[in-house]
């Protein structure tokens, strides 16, 4: 039946969005992580979401619905900030210490639009659900 | 006293809309997801499709045509949705758009749902001789 479908794609959509606002959690909690050489900074991670093709492929008759998945969290190639601090105990020995590269600004952007997109796909598995409940009881 | 003749079109009507649920819910939980085009079908195929009066659709008249037997959802194309604000990433999904063409399918499933309700109280008291 369809509509158990729009569930588990909705249900896709929820456990890949909580992925994605799980992430940003992570880059806003570690932005101010401090570390005493590049290579060991923390750096921010972004999910990487895929319609899931498989499914898509083999819609006649069955589906024409995908769900979404992640593919993979990537990290942030964009450089690490380096700040001349000689006197903080984690400086190295030029005196630098190493802050992650996340941009706040766009972790809060995705925070929005990941709870924006979680909310909406919980609305749209409810939906469905009243649809099936009041399949059920058709002629009650 | 078949069946099909009692509950009419709306049998087939609420398979239909639930067909077109799956690919609106589809679209909305790829908001999000880069290149991927927002996609819908034509109801009126859909309904004739599950009236078993299918399109024919496209035909091979030569061996080297490409089979696009894929293509077709239920005897109805799935077709992509003309982009009214296609964003940088490639996505086509108007989150706004497609909410309300959900809600308006799911409304138009309770009306066959409504429908298919009355016909059944309908039996019933007959039935009964209330």
């Amino acid at each position: 039946m369809s509509l158990f479908k729009v569930m588990d794609i909705a249900g896709s959509a929820l456990s890949a969005q909580s992925l994605r606002l799980n992430t940003t959690a992570s880059n806003m909690a570690n932005a101010d992580s401090v570390s005493s050489s590049i290579a060991t900074t923390y750096r921010a991670r972004h999910p990487v979401f895929v319609t899931m093709m498989d499914d898509l492929m083999s819609f006649e008759g069955e589906s024409a619905g995908a769900g979404v998945e992640v593919r993979g969290v990537i990290e942030s190639q964009a450089p690490v900030r380096s700040i001349y601090r000689p006197e903080h105990p984690m400086a190295d020995e030029n005196g630098y210490i190493h802050m992650p590269n996340v941009n706040m600004v766009e972790e809060m952007a995705n925070m929005m639009s990941a709870s924006r997109s979680y909310q909406m796909n919980v609305e749209i598995a409810n939906a469905s659900k009243q649809l099936v409940l009041s399949t059920l009881q058709l002629g009650v | 006293m078949a069946l099909d003749s009692i509950f009419g079109i709306h049998g087939a009507a609420l398979v239909a809309r639930s067909r077109r649920a799956e690919v609106l819910a589809a679209n909305l939980a790829n908001a999000d997801t880069p290149n991927y085009k927002a996609r819908d079908v034509d109801f009126a195929a859909l309904m004739r499709g599950q009236l078993g009066e299918s399109d024919a659709g496209l035909v091979k008249t030569d061996a080297r045509h490409l089979d696009l037997g894929d293509s077709r959802f239920f005897g109805a194309e799935v077709l992509y949705r003309e982009p009214s604000q296609p964003s940088l990433d490639g996505n086509t999904v108007d989150t706004q758009t497609e909410q309300a063409e959900f809600v308006k399918n799911a409304m138009q499933y309770q009306a066959s749902l409504r429908f298919l309700n009355q016909r059944i109280q309908g039996l019933r008291s007959a039935i009964r001789g209330e």
